[in-house]
């Protein structure tokens, strides 16, 4: 990059970036009002042990989810859990929730042993350790929650003909077209204003709660079926997430470049942006995953080689449109020309006439509404949750990486790559380790041709 | 209120276990960040390293070494060699794997790389797959016995204006120890001209190599070392707490780190005890008199429950690194001239 330090234009406008971040926060409290269901462990830095709700002394309880045959959470209702103490006396039993949650309260301190009702699991589910059942030994310091954990095999399939290879470039592609709409802005912002937005994930995160609060918390809906809810809900996220690129841009980046900050500095700004903004988000939601209203929502369409969820096909083919739609305006629109411009060249753009800040202000708007986007369909996929953004800007990063940092076009390709190796990497590795591929890749792809896929070859070291 | 519980989270936040962690784990971000110009956002990595070093080698790596080869080692020389694993093995190694791919190139890459092999790492350390090595995510336990059975204090009496227990205060001591010799360490190998070289290399890369100065060895060098600090950091947290657990090391813990270094002056020698104790003394005590509100109903339940408190230190560290990133990046005794967050 050409450019060492954010550009400076204008005059310093000093306060603005306190009052920004002033503005940003509140913005979001006010939507955060209803909590997302009771919290769980979370936040602290790990050591300590869970805090317990308020009255409640002792419990033991966990989470049970089985994986599927791609590696996807399935969480698991009506599994029975009894918990004994060391007398072998039955001290309470639960049944786990849709969440697959499921606690027993405790006396008091001490060892407890919990066992699993092996007939409660749902058909095709088995232990993956049958000896680890019951779970002795357990032993519950004052006022804690202790988490249990039941690791269940992998789920046999019952008489699918699906090729699993075919299978998992489907969901591959879905979830490299997502990564990709995330991805854009970031891209864009890198190209134009040399930042390596750390906060980019939250903005993912802050659309899919959006859209969330609209269709779960308020259930607002235009004729009361679930999917013009949640259409309602991402385009109030869209709108929602470009308005607060526009406020971030306008009083916290605007003021940083027109004061001459070094983009190091801008680096650790966006990362304190991160944090701050990614625990608001804890405090107020909750540490719990949510789901869209009825999420799991129809039948799987077969296609023979691959099935697909009614869901996930208007997942893919809609962000197929949108990628294609930002393609077509990049390369058409005179704005677009003008983004790719400035992200090629800033000074040379510049002298031609273009309003470098103008351009700058459309980007992060722009950026920010489809990382918005983003999210909703992240969060339409998995689950809503208060780091769902941070993890999936670490995928961003792989992908914009792989295809060539500050590149719009480089953006969509090194996505799309990301998400297929993320998902048939499967094949290969467990499920649960399935990220790790693609940010191996991330770090190969630097070792053999730095500049990305799409990315011109100029020094970079 | 309970301003006695008050006062001694300040105090603990000041001296204790969490400030020698951090300010050791400081001191090697220091060398990185602060003498060399590299930004690494994976100091948490290298402190699991640590961590993970001494655990294994006590736990798992060490009794399928002595069943596969014969070998009897007691746990207490186990606990001997896994210090030399957590100290240099796994630290060298780790910062060989990130160094290589992304030393050549420009700063920020660093960053992301250094982000995702700290994740990578703790996702791998959380699978189950693995649990037989690493324990996933319950992590590891029952490996510091031999380092409290040395210690000459008794468990159950408190030491230190009743700050401490035996077992803590003697960790404690133990672990001002090695922060006084690292950072003597630290100001001799500054002082050297090494030191200077790394100096030359973050103010001006080119003018460094252009005098004949292998600008990526150094770079390489710098980063093993610091790795080093932080990974002794990181073992004296899993000594601590005894235990070894992946979300001890998220990438968060990088950023109290930041926050940490920044504060009390990164490029100066002793900004790192400065820095990290007057982040621990704040968020401790924060922290304390939060919890006293919350429990005496100062601050309502619907405004702020028991959990939310652990959230707020998140928030604080975040509003911190803003705050001095924006306004005075060169902390609180740091010089501007030398150190601005220039770009380099």
């Amino acid at each position: 990059m050409p450019h060492t330090k954010l550009t400076p234009t204008a005059q310093p406008r000093w306060l603005r970036i306190l009052l920004g971040a002033i503005v940003a926060l509140l913005g979001l409290t006010a939507i955060g009002g209803p909590a997302l269901a009771q919290e769980d462990d979370s936040g602290g830095e790990g050591t300590e042990e869970v805090a317990p709700d308020e009255g409640a002394s002792e419990s033991i309880g966990g989470v049970i989810q089985a994986r599927d045959e791609e590696g996807e959470q399935v969480l698991l209702e009506g599994v029975t859990f009894i918990v004994t103490d060391a007398d072998d006396n039955e001290v309470g039993s639960a049944d786990s929730d849709a969440e697959g949650v499921w606690r027993v309260d405790l006396p008091g301190p001490g060892v407890y042993s919990v066992l699993l009702v092996e007939e409660s699991l749902p058909e095709g589910n088995s232990l993956r350790n049958p000896d680890n059942n019951p779970l002795t030994e357990i032993s519950v310091q004052p006022n804690t929650n202790k988490n249990t954990l039941f690791p269940l095999g992998e789920r046999t399939s019952s008489g699918d003909n699906t090729n699993r290879v075919a299978q998992l470039t489907v969901d591959g592609l879905k979830l490299g077209l997502i990564i990709a709409i995330c991805a854009i802005g970031l891209s864009l912002i890198y190209g134009t204003t040399g930042l390596v937005n750390f906060s980019h994930g939250e903005m993912v995160t802050i659309g899919a709660m959006t859209a969330y609060v609209i269709n779960v918390t308020w259930e607002l809906s235009w004729f009361g079926s679930w999917m013009s809810s949640l259409v309602f809900g991402a385009m109030v996220a869209i709108a929602f997430t470009g308005f607060l690129g526009y406020i971030y841009n306008e009083f916290v980046w605007k003021p940083l470049r027109n004061k001459g900050a070094s983009l190091i500095a801008a680096l650790v700004v966006s990362i304190g942006f991160s944090i701050l903004v990614r625990y608001v988000l804890l405090y107020q939601f909750g540490g719990r995953a949510g789901f869209y209203r009825d999420f799991r929502i129809g039948e799987p369409i077969d296609f023979g080689i691959f099935s697909i969820l009614r869901k996930d096909l208007f997942i893919i083919v809609f962000s197929a449109l949108v990628l294609v739609a930002v393609g077509l305006a990049l390369q058409k629109t005179r704005a677009g020309k003008a983004m790719r411009a400035v992200a090629d060249n800033r000074d040379l753009a510049e002298s031609s006439g273009i309003d470098v800040e103008k351009v700058i202000r459309l980007v992060w708007i722009v950026g920010s509404a489809l990382a918005g986007l983003g999210g909703v369909m992240f969060g339409l996929t998995e689950n809503i949750n208060w780091e769902m953004g941070f993890r999936l800007l670490l995928l961003m990063f792989a992908g914009v990486t792989l295809g060539g940092l500050g590149t719009a076009y480089g953006a969509l390709l090194g996505s799309i790559i990301a998400g297929l190796f993320i998902q048939l990497s499967t094949l290969i590795l467990p499920g649960d380790v399935k990220n790790v591929g693609a940010l191996v890749v991330l770090i190969l792809i630097l070792l053999v041709r730095p500049q990305g896929l799409l990315g011109r070859a100029e020094r970079i070291g | 209120m309970d301003y006695q519980a008050i006062i001694e989270s300040l105090f603990r936040g000041l001296i204790g276990e969490r400030f020698i962690v951090f300010a050791l784990a400081a001191i090697g971000l220091n060398l990185h960040f602060g003498y060399t110009g590299l930004l690494n956002f994976g100091q948490a990595v290298f402190m699991a390293a640590g961590a993970y070093g001494l655990a294994m080698t006590v736990v798992t790596i060490g009794p399928a070494v002595n069943r596969n080869t014969g070998l009897n080692m007691s746990e207490s020389t186990l606990f001997w060699v896994g210090i030399f694993m957590a100290v240099v093995v796994f630290p060298l190694v780790l910062a060989l794997l990130m160094g290589i791919p992304t030393l050549r190139l420009r700063a920020d890459y660093l960053a992301i790389v250094t982000i995702a092999v700290a994740e990578i790492f703790r996702l791998i350390a959380r699978s189950p797959s693995l649990d037989k090595w690493t324990g996933s995510s319950d992590g590891l336990t029952g490996f510091t016995s031999t380092f409290y059975d040395l210690s000459p204090f008794t468990t159950t009496d408190r030491y230190f204006f009743n700050l401490f227990t035996g077992n803590q205060f003697f960790l404690v001591l133990v672990g001002w120890s090695i922060l006084a010799l690292g950072t003597l360490l630290c100001w001799l190998m500054i002082k050297s001209p090494w030191g200077r070289v790394l100096k030359a290399i973050r103010e001006d890369e080119d003018a460094a190599r252009s005098l004949g100065k292998n600008a990526y060895s150094y770079k390489m060098q710098a980063l093993i070392l610091g790795g080093m600090f932080g990974a002794v950091g990181g073992m004296v947290r899993a000594v601590g707490f005894s235990v070894a657990q992946p979300d001890n090391f998220i990438t968060d813990v990088t950023f109290f780190v930041y926050v940490a270094l920044i504060l009390g002056g990164a490029g100066k020698v002793f900004g790192p005890l400065v820095g990290a104790a007057l982040l621990y003394a704040v968020l401790d005590s924060s922290d304390t008199i939060l919890r006293q509100l919350v429990a005496n109903d100062y601050i309502p339940e619907s405004i702020m429950s028991g959990t939310q408190v652990g959230q707020v230190r998140f928030m604080l560290v975040g509003l911190g690194l803003i705050l001095l990133a924006a306004f005075r990046p060169q902390g609180i005794f740091g010089n501007k001239e030398e150190m601005a967050l220039d770009d380099r």
